[in-house]
């Protein structure tokens, strides 16, 4: 669904990607394996208004609790069932079966603020030491 | 990887979930080098054992193993080990890796004026746990002895040109054993081990399950369940003291905590409804807080939230309605029988 090199990022490690007009939202590869495996994760209503840097979703694995921000402002228009009812899905296939939710962008150029793939993986380096 | 009391541990393999499954119903592979081994000898090993721990060693036979707690004069607990019979004046310990230095420096200081020699065997010694229920298939291939082994027995043995120790012990509520060899022959006993357990769906697994694996079988993890702050009456690990045993040290803080009860006490939980409890989370009785977490986690078997923590009511019964708080949210748990779960 969606490539990790045509993503955008946050630092709080979700991916966003554009999509005939939505915005695609999933975990991305590095913070699945991070944070092992994914157990419950509780994802936003469809027809709910977020605004970018929102907690709109939360993340359980075995390890830890996270929360899940929204990249881009705009109104949640699908949710993944698959991955409240198989969380494991995150962890196998975080950036096509596992992905969270879809969003009408209020916005669409707000995406250009995000990282791209290659700011992400510099990013990810310097975050490890 | 993650470090582990100075030691470079792998939180997980494959997945902590995949791992904790493959040893529940099949079998895994744990590097536990990281434990700690004492060897005690000496005419006096008994009458020191016998003062040091709170079980009694008294009973035991050359091959058996006992899990015991160290005890101070406070009963505070030093360490919790499982320690070995090996000859009347040969025994065996294995402590706890956080804790190994304090361990001997302090079995030292309890040694003085007996007969009694101690050695640190811990840099010398790596540890492989093999567990699950096809542990014993894979094992009668490699070690044909140890599947004669009881519950709790141990036999010395040679492994892959080592001489070391096998076990009929573990850490995760399953049959299993774990061998105890010197450095050298490890890396090849461990790949030995895997080679054979192949076809029995063997899985190498890491820190991770082994934590979601003990804490589901009602194991204590020492220095977060237990510590010297805590009695072993205080921990619910009554079952280990042995208060018809002669003098040993904290008996008579015990004998009033049995008499008397004691006022707060490891007690489990499981979440009744979806959620992840963390160590750390308050515990609560309507409004009354009973203590909090001291460990917690996701239970693969259960497939629920479960925890232990000191509660300041000891006696409350399993079943009893509680709420875990963690982060401003509040989730309904009871109180659950101990262990969570049980072969």
């Amino acid at each position: 669904m969606a490539k990790p090199e045509s993503c955008r990022y946050l630092q709080s490690h979700e991916w966003a990607a554009l999509e005939g007009g939505q915005v695609v939202v999933g975990l991305s590869d590095h913070a699945q394996k991070e944070i092992t495996d994914v157990v419950f994760v509780d994802l936003p209503k469809v027809g709910r208004k977020v605004k970018k840097g929102e907690s709109v979703a939360s993340v359980e694995s075995v390890k830890a609790a996270f929360d899940f921000y929204a990249p881009v402002s705009g109104e949640v228009v699908a949710v993944n069932a698959e991955v409240s009812s198989n969380p494991a899905v995150v962890n196998l296939s975080p950036h096509e079966k596992g992905w969270f939710f879809k969003l009408a962008p209020a916005d669409e150029k707000e995406m250009s603020s995000l990282m791209d793939f290659a700011a992400y993986q510099e990013f990810l380096k310097t975050a490890a030491h | 990887m993650v470090d582990f009391h100075g030691w470079e541990l792998p939180v997980q393999f494959a997945s902590i979930l995949q791992e904790h499954h493959a040893v529940r119903k099949a079998c895994g592979l744990f590097d536990v080098s990281h434990m700690g081994q004492v060897e005690l000898t000496g005419p006096d090993s008994l009458a020191f054992l016998q003062k040091v721990n709170a079980n009694d060693a008294s009973r035991m036979k050359d091959g058996d193993a006992l899990y015991s707690h160290l005890l101070n004069d406070k009963a505070g607990v030093i360490d919790d080990l499982i320690f070995s019979r090996l000859g009347a004046q040969r025994w065996f310990l294995v402590v706890n890796a956080s804790t190994v230095d304090k361990d001997f420096a302090w079995l030292k200081s309890q040694a003085a004026g007996m007969d009694v020699r101690l050695e640190n065997l811990s840099e010398r010694f790596s540890m492989i746990a093999i567990q699950g229920p096809q542990a014993e298939k894979i094992l009668s291939g490699i070690i044909p002895k140890a599947v004669g082994l009881k519950r709790f027995g141990a036999l010395e043995m040679e492994f892959e040109g080592g001489n070391g120790l096998v076990t009929r012990t573990g850490y995760t509520g399953e049959d299993g054993f774990e061998l105890i060899l010197p450095n050298e022959a490890a890396p090849r006993a461990w790949q030995t081990l895997i080679a054979n357990g192949a076809s029995y769906g063997i899985m190498p697994c890491g820190l991770g399950c082994r934590d979601t694996l003990r804490l589901e079988a009602g194991y204590l993890l020492y220095g977060s369940d237990v510590d010297e702050e805590h009695t072993t009456y205080e921990a619910n690990y009554g079952w280990v003291v042995k208060l018809g045993k002669p003098a040993f040290n904290g008996k008579a803080v015990l004998e009033k905590q049995k008499r008397e009860g004691v006022r707060r006490k490891l007690l489990g939980l499981r979440l009744t409804e979806r959620g992840v409890p963390r160590s750390g989370a308050a515990v609560l009785l309507g409004t009354e807080k009973l203590g909090v977490l001291s460990s917690a986690t996701f239970s693969p078997t259960l497939q629920a939230g479960i925890g232990v923590g000191y509660m300041s009511k000891p006696d409350l019964a399993p079943g009893t309605k509680v709420v875990v708080e963690m982060q401003g949210r509040s989730f309904n748990a009871e109180i659950a029988q101990m262990p969570f779960y049980k072969r």
